[in-house]
């Protein structure tokens, strides 16, 4: 009975099948790079960039109407341009990368808006806005793997610096040049997660899956790696969760992930080690030295 | 390492760095020779770690040039404790084994005789057993020898160290400087920015006492007299927001 509601649904339909990859993909490359964000705490930055996006893919949506490839490549440009003028801008004057980034993004959706309302056309934007997990059509399900495998293969790469910039960016750039790579590269990973997410999830949304498994996570492991695995099982979990949710209950699939997510992280910060009430569950005495 | 005293292992010449056009350290020329183990002493904002910055390659002159013998890449640089993040999930070993970048860069892994090398300095900073820690566990004292250690290996012939025994207790102090004396008598060359005038006459036989000028350069006792202690006080303490342009030109051979 259980096991027919948890798998049936997976079985009989496709388009639960394609939204379960689509979750797969973006648990195994959106998540590490929220992990990043969290540790670098810059996890409202992602949000902000969230918002940089949509004036590019609603700009790529008026241009060549509701097309896959114009509304990515819209977005992608737009979320580049404002996270490395930002990134320039807190690295060359006195402003803060927070401080820039706010001025870039607000000036980013503005633009938008100005455009979209010059033009005069209703816009069915609600795509982008919400996602549509449960419509995700063979090219977007092949964009949001593509990024996914990118993404795993760059973190791969740039792990190492990534890491040390996190922690002790000053010690990277006295022994070597890797620093600016490190840092913009991973601004670039940001960005193309964010675009692969807002297919699914919807730009408001994308986010969701990036940082609250990450954040769940970081509340029950000490270390980098376990952190990564976790977070990817948490948000992966969410993405079966939600799907589920939403077949049954008839609820919208997106946010039905993302609460589903947003439940893990409730429940971790009330039981968790690092949470709330997690340290002071713990009644075993204290040791010797 | 071979003692080469004809060059320099650090010549300044007419050095002048600031922030917004407003100088920190001010013309400042002189020859660290190798080897040399060298106090950088001053009031605040006198340009010390401006200088060392400057060093390193992280902030540009405003006028004025130096020349490193050993290179860019032979300089080890400790900054203040508080540019890191120590909430960051990382272990000691794996922290102090980023001393090896320049052996293994980004992408190697540690050979075993390397992974032997960071227990070696982890075992001469007194932190054995601790590999496993969490940087964040850390008291303060151990983060600062876990950053020695990180130092040692990266086994640089100039060295950078700026305010390396603040707010570290008495004990610590003397292990760390025992460290630097080591390192000293391996024939590296080491500038360390210090506030404990005392330590300094007791342990660096140079001193380069700056106050955006440079009061004085040479032995310790010639350079820190009360004298000269004073006239740095007064010199940091002047800050003339509408400055006019400097004008001085570079004297030839001063130093």
């Amino acid at each position: 009975m259980i096991a027919d509601a948890l798998f049936a649904p997976f079985f009989d339909f496709e388009f639960m099948r394609r939204g379960l990859a689509g979750c797969l993909a973006l648990a195994l490359g959106a998540t590490p790079v929220g992990v990043f964000l969290l540790l670098r705490r810059m996890s409202l930055m992602g949000d902000a960039m969230a918002h940089a996006i949509l004036p590019g893919a609603a700009l790529g949506y008026l241009a060549f109407g509701l097309s896959l490839g114009a509304m990515t490549v819209g977005g992608i440009i737009a979320g580049l341009v404002v996270a490395l003028a930002a990134g320039l801008v807190a690295r060359s004057s006195i402003l803060k990368e927070d401080a820039s980034l706010a001025a870039f993004y607000l000036l980013s959706i503005a633009t938008g808006v100005m455009i979209v309302s010059l033009r005069g056309r209703n816009l069915d934007l609600l795509h982008v806005l919400f996602g549509s997990v449960l419509a995700l059509d063979d090219n977007s399900l092949l964009l949001i793997s593509a990024i996914s495998t990118l993404t795993l293969f760059a973190l791969a790469l740039l792990y190492r610096p990534l890491v040390i910039e996190c922690f002790d960016a000053a010690f990277l750039r006295s022994v070597s040049g890797t620093s600016p790579v490190a840092h913009y590269g991973f601004l670039v990973l940001v960005v193309l997660n964010l675009v692969s997410g807002f297919h699914a999830l919807g730009t408001l949304m994308a986010v969701g899956i990036m940082i609250l498994p990450a954040a769940a996570a970081r509340l029950w492991v000490r270390r980098l790696p376990s952190m990564l695995g976790l977070a990817i099982v948490i948000a992966l979990a969410s993405g079966i969760g939600g799907l589920l949710a939403s077949f049954h209950a008839d609820v919208p699939a997106g946010p039905a992930i993302i609460l589903a997510a947003g439940a893990v992280y409730l429940l971790s910060l009330a039981l968790a080690p690092g949470g709330m009430l997690g340290a002071r569950l713990d009644r075993r005495p204290h040791l010797e030295s | 390492m071979k003692r080469d005293i004809d060059v320099p292992a650090l010549r300044l010449e007419n050095l002048t760095l600031g922030y917004d056009r407003h100088p920190a350290v001010h013309h400042l020329s002189c020859d660290i020779a190798s080897g040399a183990l060298v106090a950088i002493v001053g009031p605040n904002g006198a340009g010390k770690s401006t200088l060392l910055k400057a060093l390193t390659g992280e902030l540009s002159p405003l006028q004025g040039t130096f020349r490193l013998k050993a290179g860019r890449e032979g300089v080890a640089y400790l900054p203040q404790q508080n540019e890191m993040d120590r909430s960051f999930p990382v272990c000691v070993f794996d922290m102090v084994a980023m001393g090896l970048w320049r052996d293994i860069g980004a992408f190697g892994g540690l050979r075993r005789d390397q992974a032997e090398r960071v227990h070696g300095a982890l075992a001469a900073v007194g932190l054995s057993g601790f590999e496993s820690r969490q940087i964040g566990a850390l008291s303060g004292g151990q983060l600062q020898r876990a950053r020695f250690a990180r130092m040692m290996l990266q086994d640089a012939p100039l060295l950078l160290l700026d305010e390396p025994f603040n707010a570290i207790d008495t004990r610590t102090i003397e292990d760390l400087v025992a460290i630097v004396l080591g390192w000293h008598a391996e024939g590296r060359t080491i500038l360390a920015v210090l506030h404990d005038l005392e330590l300094v006459r007791r342990h660096f036989p140079e001193c380069l006492l700056l106050a955006r000028e440079p009061v004085g350069f040479g032995p310790t006792a010639e350079v820190l007299t009360s004298e000269r202690l004073a006239i740095a006080r007064r010199l940091a303490s002047d800050f003339d927001d509408a400055a006019r342009v400097c004008q001085r030109q570079p004297e030839r051979g001063a130093a």
